[in-house]
């Protein structure tokens, strides 16, 4: 790959506890997290993370509770200190910053949207949307015409002079969202942003999301535990478990190709034909009788109800009016049964 | 016979000790012993203090040594401690003496109108300010106005004292466990220490005619609740709020004013309140060392049994505290309020 990533984490360690210089020798030898917890009482927060992230693009962090995501999250605006690696973005390493270069990262190149909102509670909805700009000391009336501008954008206009308490979940994470958005920034960090609400809420929030993303192309490090949620945004998944990755890649592949049986179990679960996309299936072309066009980006819940069912269909795959493969229903049908583990019947 | 003479005997101390253990200062029960006739008959098995080693070894010091000890190692480090905390202290005297000058010299007609406006500014309470108009107005009546004055503003420059030390030092212990760990004892001590012990030495450092004396007395009792709950109310901001003020890379002055004092302001509220009823409670106790007011007139009816005087005093107190606490309650929560009505 040519292009340089916007963010990139190399050989990330964490190990909380008094001494964890030493206790990463430990871990560099190969002693496993819970060896270390039970010798050195030192826990291992993250081992040897390498990813890329590249710009204009949402990744997607993925992994139970306790694997690790939203302490690697915190590291990219350095909340947490590393206890070894580099943490690269746009080329320049984090850990290196002074305070005051740190601080002007976090005002100006990173916004954070958090699992429980963190909005200011005695602040109005439009003064927490304006937060940042406030921060870096700009006047009032460009804070409130940016405040105003995301606000309208995401929802919210005529809620402005409300308290973030008379909000709903829903609405206080747009506020989140606003606030993030106001600052202007071209990373976005959001830390199970959408986890504490319920699911109809959620949805809205994912579409919402992805439609800002289209207009926006921010570079965003989205953590979640929710497979589904992770597989609808993701154009990069990074699964973490134990505090190292596991697999990452794009996600239909993962879908597709899971690496290990821990994968293989969280993908056995969902519904394959509703996350899936032509895209993932489709072989080049060689038929010339084809029952009909179906886009590149079509999931294949929709085909399967085109086809009524029946497969021996073929159909002609297109990209923006192109054609650029086909599309066999039997590998479609293919597609649908989840590669299980050996040592699972 | 001391009980403890063969313990000396069979370490072979008898030396260090010295033989005339009958010069040492006879204790009190001896003294009786002595004088109805017959040697002090010991316990069987008497407690190891002191005096009880000191019969049976005479290098061995006696209790009343230890308080003698402490009243002059106080007495020698006197004069250094004068001539540090006097000039310091100072302004104290003169804040006290002008808002007593103040509060006197008003006149009734424009000073009930402006405490009045105080507790309307304050609370936005109907009730409590027309409370506030009647119990003045009572006290009044039965010719307190002017002696409730000079508690209220003794009160009233302790308070502000207390809250502007008090505040500060609350959040620096907020910031640092450590200094939190060294502070939080030496409040337990003023919370704990009986309020006249803690006159004793003042007594001593500063002459009984200076304010400061009695003014250096309330601060000290009066500070601690508002220290307390400062640190406490900081310590209490929900961490994610401040992860979020870090995350936009908010300064520590940022967020100190921005985040944490507005979020903390419940609870530093409630420690004005609590320091303001504790300085009222002290205000009482140092009129024994000449702090005008109110405790004036209870400490007369103490003294010369006159029932009736302080008793209306001790009901002119209780209506000041009441004036004092539903008004600092209700500005409390006014603050408790601004986020949360629709």
């Amino acid at each position: 790959m040519t292009k340089t990533p916007k963010v990139s984490l190399r050989g990330l360690y964490k190990i909380f506890g008094a001494d964890d210089q030493a206790a990463l020798e430990h871990v560099k030898a190969g002693l496993s997290k819970d060896d270390l917890l039970a010798q050195h009482k030192h826990v291992l927060g993250l081992q040897d993370i390498n990813v890329d992230m590249q710009a204009g693009e949402i990744t997607v962090v993925m992994g139970l509770s306790g694997s690790g995501k939203s302490t690697l999250i915190r590291h990219l605006n350095r909340l947490i200190e590393p206890t070894a690696g580099e943490i690269l973005v746009d080329g320049e390493d984090v850990r290196k910053l002074s305070e005051d270069g740190l601080r002007e990262i976090r005002q100006t190149r990173m916004s954070m949207v958090f699992q429980k909102f963190a909005l200011l509670p005695h602040r109005t909805v439009k003064q927490n949307a304006a937060m940042s700009l406030k921060v870096r000391g700009m006047d009032e009336a460009t804070q409130d015409a940016e405040a105003m501008k995301w606000l309208e954008r995401v929802g919210l206009g005529g809620y402005e002079n409300h308290y973030p308490a008379q909000l709903s979940g829903g609405m206080q994470q747009r506020v989140g969202i606003a606030r993030a958005l106001t600052a202007n920034t071209d990373i976005m960090l959001m830390d199970e942003a959408f986890s504490a609400l319920d699911p109809l809420i959620r949805t809205d929030m994912q579409n919402l999301l992805l439609e800002l993303q289209d207009e926006l192309h921010k570079s965003i490090v989205f953590i979640t535990h929710d497979l589904d949620e992770a597989l609808k945004l993701a154009d990069h998944l990074v699964i973490l478990k134990d505090g190292a990755v596991v697999q990452q890649g794009e996600p239909q592949g993962i879908l597709l190709n899971p690496a290990d049986p821990y994968i293989e179990d969280f993908v056995s679960d969902i519904n394959r034909a509703r996350v899936l996309r032509v895209q993932s299936v489709m072989q080049p072309i060689t038929g010339t009788e084809f029952a009909g066009d179906v886009d590149i980006r079509d999931n294949l819940e929709s085909l399967i109800g085109r086809s009524e069912g029946d497969t021996t269909l073929h159909y002609r795959v297109t990209e923006n009016g192109e054609p650029v493969g086909e599309l066999n229903m039997r590998d479609l049908v293919k597609a649908l049964v989840p590669r299980l583990s050996s040592t699972k019947s | 016979m001391a009980f403890y003479d063969g313990l000396f005997k069979t370490f072979g101390m008898s030396n260090w000790c010295g033989e005339e253990s009958s010069d040492a200062p006879m204790s009190m029960a001896d003294l009786l012993a002595k004088s109805s006739g017959k040697e002090a008959e010991g316990e069987f098995f008497p407690f190891p203090s002191l005096d009880n080693l000191s019969e049976s070894c005479s290098s061995i010091i006696q209790s009343r040594d230890v308080t003698k000890g402490i009243e002059n190692g106080f007495l020698a480090a006197k004069p250094a401690l004068k001539n540090v905390l006097d000039p310091i202290t100072q302004p104290l005297s003169w804040m006290l003496d002008g808002a007593l000058w103040l509060f006197a010299s008003t006149p009734w007609f424009i000073m009930v109108p402006i405490l009045v406006a105080i507790s309307w500014f304050a609370s936005k309470s109907k009730p409590v300010t027309i409370f506030v108009l009647i119990s003045i107005m009572l006290l009044g009546l039965v010719d307190h106005y002017d002696v409730a004055m000079q508690t209220l503003s003794i009160i009233f420059v302790c308070t502000s004292i207390s809250v502007m030390l008090g505040v500060p030092v609350g959040i620096a212990m907020s910031k640092s466990d450590r200094l939190q760990r060294s502070v939080v004892p030496i409040l337990d001590l003023l919370q704990t220490l009986p309020t006249f012990v803690y006159l004793i030495p003042l007594i001593f450092l500063f002459s009984v005619t200076e304010s400061k004396l009695y003014g250096i007395a309330i601060i000290l009792y009066a500070i601690v609740p508002v220290i307390r709950l400062t640190d406490l109310g900081i310590r209490l901001v929900d961490k994610d709020v401040i992860e979020a003020a870090n995350a936009f890379g908010m300064t520590s002055r940022q967020r100190l004013t921005g985040v944490e004092l507005p979020l903390a302001l419940p609870n530093i509220m409630a420690g004005i309140n609590q320091t303001i009823m504790m300085s009222l409670a002290m205000v009482v106790i140092a009129s024994l060392v000449s702090a005008p007011g109110l405790g004036v007139n209870v400490l007369r009816g103490i003294r010369n049994l006159e029932l009736g005087v302080g008793i209306v005093a001790g009901i002119g107190i209780v209506l000041l505290a009441v004036i004092l606490d539903r008004v600092s309650k209700a500005a409390l929560s006014r603050v408790d309020m601004t986020h949360m009505k629709h």
